[in-house]
């Protein structure tokens, strides 16, 4: 921390903002944009980012866009009409590279600069890049943005032998489509189970398999070591090859896709002094400890109700649900309080998996089972302290919904209903959420 | 291409054409058809696509899944039990060359 928290706002101490600055066009700028004139803002937006493609919907990108069926298109955040309708500066292909907080100004790559007197950081993170020898040959995709979706789905007419490094969401998504389209796949995991981070070892577990019996060649508690070339393209350093894994073994690679994990882009705030840790540290209310400067999103660290600790998610649900929340704290406008309690949940699509995940578990959980893993339709009920912390649930919608509804409400069960499939967990929660 | 109408409580109507495939969702939100949202992506996560397709092009369409099932329980509007539908689990070609819908109100 580099200054006290700041002070929790009062309408009449805050100037009326006029001139909204937001650094970010992902999932989470341009939902602020949209709720800041829903909220009757009517002063002036600028929205700055650094990709040159009008803003779209990265999660596709790992699932439905890699189908070898069709030309995949992205899909836009807003059509472009929006923007000229809600008179919104959308600047494309443009950095922001410095914050003057005295002088309340923004310096842009292209040499502009912008005064603002509101600033939003929507930064997002990015991938985490692997440094093991090899790292730098040809054929080694990242995938976050439209331009790594299109060279990686390019790319996949040509290859037989993919390698993924790391069992993440992202890693997983891309193995599932890989497998759809018959390629040989490989996934190199350092740790010894699957989305180990957000997942329970349960569920964690029963993915494993659900991919060793897809064909995924899924190789746990093996990470990667270095990446050998070939002649087979004519680039500079050559061509990947083949992946070597910690453990000795090679495994051939026409193409190696790494999902590692993602690192919040903070070297904004850090630069401009503003408190980080993990994330943009922010309050409640998105605020940073600078009371014109709000972080939202991937990049922000905030304080979770729900997981009662300080908590950086990266999600669709996060990233809109806190852009409500920002925009109300920038106008003042908070009608239940000024503090955001909106409960994490995410999915993820693999194959023909659907994981869905409420709340947020943590790998200590007393975990309980509803429903027969073998079918494939399943729940994993995580309980912390005697209370319901997050349910995570496969090809299961119903569970989902009713786990959303519980957790939003703070309302419990027991293990035992939890587990009792005579139990009507979904007229339970509909009464929790009426106020039953 | 399909004719795919949408009809807003203004009385205002936008009319698309739309390629076989797409999504009522991607359709609305590509050319900023108001009151469509579509947050998820068109995964059927959050029903912010929430249309009410009118009684003479129900024929034919797809059957609800168990997910938008449990998403249509879910919507910001009322559901109506014969005509709401997520916009994203229509797709032109499937079941219609011409559909018309009412958007809700709200969709959050």
């Amino acid at each position: 921390m580099t200054a006290a928290p700041s002070t929790p706002s009062n309408a009449q101490d805050q100037p009326n903002p006029q001139n909204i600055v937001i650094v970010g066009n992902g999932q989470a700028g341009i939902q602020l944009v949209d709720s800041l004139r829903k909220e009757g803002y009517a002063g002036t937006i600028t929205v700055i980012g650094e990709e040159t493609h009008f803003p779209y919907q990265r999660p596709p990108l790992s699932k439905d866009f890699m189908a070898a069926d069709k030309e995949p298109k992205p899909l836009p955040l807003r059509a472009e009409k929006f923007f000229t309708d809600n008179d919104v500066d959308s600047r494309l292909g443009v950095q922001v590279t410095s914050i003057d907080r005295a002088g309340h100004t923004v310096e842009l790559s292209d040499e502009s600069s912008i005064s603002y007197t509101t600033l939003v950081l929507a930064t997002g993170a990015a991938n985490r890049e692997l440094n093991v020898p090899g790292s730098d040959l040809q054929g080694i995709y990242g995938l976050r943005t439209l331009a790594d979706a299109e060279a990686v789905h390019a790319r996949l007419d040509t290859v037989r032998s993919v390698v993924v490094i790391g069992a993440g969401f992202i890693g997983l998504e891309f193995a599932a489509a890989a497998r759809k389209r018959g390629l040989d796949v490989t996934v190199l995991e350092y740790a010894d189970r699957p989305m180990a981070r957000a997942l329970s070892p349960v569920m964690g577990n029963w993915f494993a398999q659900a991919h060793l019996n897809m064909g995924v060649d899924l190789r746990l508690g093996e990470g990667i070591a270095s990446f050998t070339g070939g002649g087979s393209v004519d680039s500079e350093g050559g061509h990947v090859a083949a992946a070597v894994s910690t453990t000795g073994e090679t495994y051939p690679a026409d193409m190696v896709l790494v999902g590692i994990g993602v690192i919040p882009r903070t070297e904004l705030a850090e630069q401009a002094g503003l408190a980080v840790s993990n994330g943009i540290t922010v309050d409640s209310a998105m605020r940073t400890d600078d009371e014109d400067i709000y972080a939202l999103g991937d990049c922000a660290n905030y304080p979770s109700h729900h997981a009662e600790a300080r908590t950086r998610l990266e999600s669709v649900q996060n990233a809109t649900d806190q852009a409500r929340h920002t925009a109300k704290s920038i106008l003042d406008t908070h009608d239940a309080g000024r503090d955001y309690t909106e409960l994490p949940w995410f999915w993820s699509t693999q194959g023909d998996l659907r994981l869905q995940i409420a709340g947020i578990a943590h790998p200590d959980d007393e975990t309980v089972l509803r429903g027969n893993p073998d079918n494939g339709k399943f729940s994993v009920f995580c309980f912390r302290n005697g209370r319901l912390a997050a349910v995570e649930s496969v090809n299961q919608p119903a569970d989902h919904m009713a786990a959303r509804r519980i957790l939003a409400q703070e309302r419990n069960l027991t293990p035992e209903q939890a587990a009792d499939l005579e139990f009507d967990f979904k007229a339970y929660s509909k009464a929790a959420a009426a106020g039953v | 291409m399909a004719k795919v109408s949408f009809h807003h409580n203004d009385g205002n109507v936008d009319v698309l054409e739309v390629d076989p495939g797409t999504s009522l969702m991607r359709a609305a939100v590509t050319n900023g058809v108001a009151g469509i949202v579509g947050e998820c992506g068109g995964q059927a996560m959050c029903a912010t696509c929430h249309v009410y397709v009118r009684p003479e092009y129900l024929d034919g369409l797809p059957e609800i899944s168990e997910d938008e099932e449990e998403m249509l329980e879910c919507t910001a509007d009322p559901r109506d039990e014969d005509r709401s539908r997520l916009g994203c689990q229509i797709k032109a070609g499937e079941g219609f060359d011409e559909i018309e819908v009412d958007v809700p109100a709200s969709q959050i």
